[in-house]
């Protein structure tokens, strides 16, 4: 068996205020998979993710990605493995022009001069985006914004991209190409959210962070689809949705 | 790029002054207000050496008058200044049209007035002529500290942000009600100020754990190393070098 993408075993993280978020996350995603993590507000979430390339460190227990465990000498390196790409795009986008915004990345992993190019030019056209090089951020639109979040993390080439609620905020229509630009990347996904459909659209396999842990693991639709699982850890589908009757989309 | 996706004070175009590279004029705009600045008060004719040439680098760049002009509110402050020296300064009095002004305060006044205005005009014709982007490369290019450009660099970048956030809140406070004006309301503005402040500071929590996350370690990559040639720095340094010429024959005829 190959290595896996992301291996989590036994993560607990307290915040510094005595705050307990994480109880004991453990999980497996191998190479190529797309996984959704669901949960309600508040679930630790976002806490997870920012163990994944070390922002925290974990109380006990390990990360480890393609291997690689996430500890201090090995951080510039699982940072280019985890690509994140937080839920406000203006967050992630700070140099005044979308190509050097997306340069940002490889650029600290010490690549310069015609590759960085190469790579920024390929990075932004996975996200139909190489048009826009030239633009100051502010000036797209926030769907367009987000898919440029996602070419700067694509640039360095990273083992798993980690999406933190990339369906937030974004119009029918750009939530749809946003889809089709996740779905054709040849990369391991993770994607944290709590918009269900667009899970079940996206990643045939989910995990729900309830109470600290992973308390479900399961074919998306399978979730879905148990009205009881579902109210246990307060998720719920949007009106009129019936996971049964929704198309399978091809991977 | 495309029109009107740029920042207000710059022009877009293609004349030989926005051709140069940015830290040249940079270290030109620097070396040209030097000049300015140390040339004596006194010489009254200089200083209309001085507006000519900037007129000339106005005309070469095909900056328009009444876009400087329009910039140039930003002086309104020192003017005001400038013009109340002479009436509150001591010493030796003239009459001028029937008022009895300070004959120190007047070139005082005369003094801040003219420096002021060659600065304020030489600095619109260099942000009019350099894109934020640009100068911002100019400034790592010229070795300012990290610090420093980072800093510039967050500001350019989320000026709008946050002014459209302020701008969202007021529209969110007068939905709700409020009309602002009189002093009462102070608090709620202040309050908002405060809300915005705290935003802000977020923003920058996060925006810091996104640089981590793709690998910051301190100090922002140079992506693009401006070179210029020796003809551009020659051609630049005609402005700085005729003002310093100007300065020194103002010294020697003083």
């Amino acid at each position: 068996m190959t290595v896996p993408s992301l291996e989590v075993r036994g993560l607990a993280f307290a915040y510094p205020d005595g705050h307990q978020a994480l109880f004991g996350v453990d999980m497996t995603i191998a190479r190529g998979e797309r996984v959704a993590l669901l949960g309600p507000n508040g679930a630790g979430k976002t806490t997870l993710v920012l163990h994944l390339n070390g922002i925290l460190t974990a109380g006990a227990g390990e990360v480890m990605v393609a291997g690689l465990p996430v500890a201090k000498e090995n951080l510039q390196e699982i940072r280019r493995r985890v690509g994140i790409v937080f839920q406000d795009p203006d967050d992630q986008l700070f140099m005044p022009t979308v190509r050097d915004d997306v340069a940002f990345g490889p650029a600290n992993l010490g690549i310069s001069g015609s590759e960085l190019d190469d790579r920024v030019h390929d990075a932004l056209d996975k996200v139909g985006m190489a048009e826009f090089a030239d633009r100051p951020p502010h000036h797209l639109s926030f769907g367009q914004r987000r898919r440029v979040a996602v070419a700067t993390v694509l640039a360095m080439g990273p083992e798993i991209l980690v999406l933190d609620e990339p369906s937030s905020n974004l119009d029918p229509a750009s939530r749809r190409e946003l889809a089709d630009v996740v779905r054709a990347l040849d990369v391991t996904v993770f994607m944290v959210t709590h918009d269900l459909p667009y899970a079940l659209e996206l990643c045939p396999r989910s995990m729900v962070l309830s109470g600290g842990v992973i308390a479900v693991d399961a074919p998306t639709r399978d979730l879905l689809t148990d009205d009881t699982l579902l109210a246990e850890h307060r998720l719920e589908l949007p009106f009129g949705f019936d996971p049964r009757s929704a198309p399978t989309v091809p991977a | 790029m495309a029109a009107g996706h740029v920042h207000k004070l710059y022009r877009h175009g293609h004349s030989p002054v926005h051709r140069l590279p940015a830290h040249v004029k940079v270290v030109t705009l620097l070396a040209f207000v030097i000049a300015v600045v140390a040339t004596p008060r006194e010489a009254f004719w200089a200083f209309g050496v001085y507006a000519a040439l900037l007129v000339t680098v106005a005309f070469i760049a095909r900056v328009p008058g009444t876009f400087i002009l329009r910039r140039m509110v930003v002086e309104i402050p020192f003017v005001v200044f400038a013009v109340l020296l002479p009436f509150i300064a001591g010493g030796e009095r003239v009459d001028v049209l029937g008022l009895s002004l300070s004959q120190e305060g007047l070139l005082a006044g005369w003094n801040i007035l003219a420096k002021g205005t060659l600065g304020v005009v030489a600095s619109i014709l260099l942000a009019a002529t350099t894109d934020a982007r640009a100068l911002l490369l100019a400034l790592q290019r010229l070795r300012v500290p990290p610090v420093l450009v980072e800093i510039t660099s967050f500001m350019v970048r989320y000026a709008d942000v946050i002014t459209d956030e302020m701008r969202r809140m007021k529209i969110a406070r007068e939905s709700r009600g409020f009309v602002g004006g009189s002093r009462k309301q102070l608090g709620v503005v202040a309050a908002s100020a405060g809300a915005l402040f705290i935003r802000s500071y977020e923003r920058g929590e996060r925006v810091h754990l996104a640089m981590l996350s793709r690998g910051y370690a301190g100090q922002l990559p140079v992506l693009e190393v401006q070179t210029a040639a020796a003809v551009q720095w020659a051609g630049a340094a005609l402005l700085p070098l005729t003002a310093l010429i100007v300065s020194v024959v103002a010294w020697i005829t003083l």
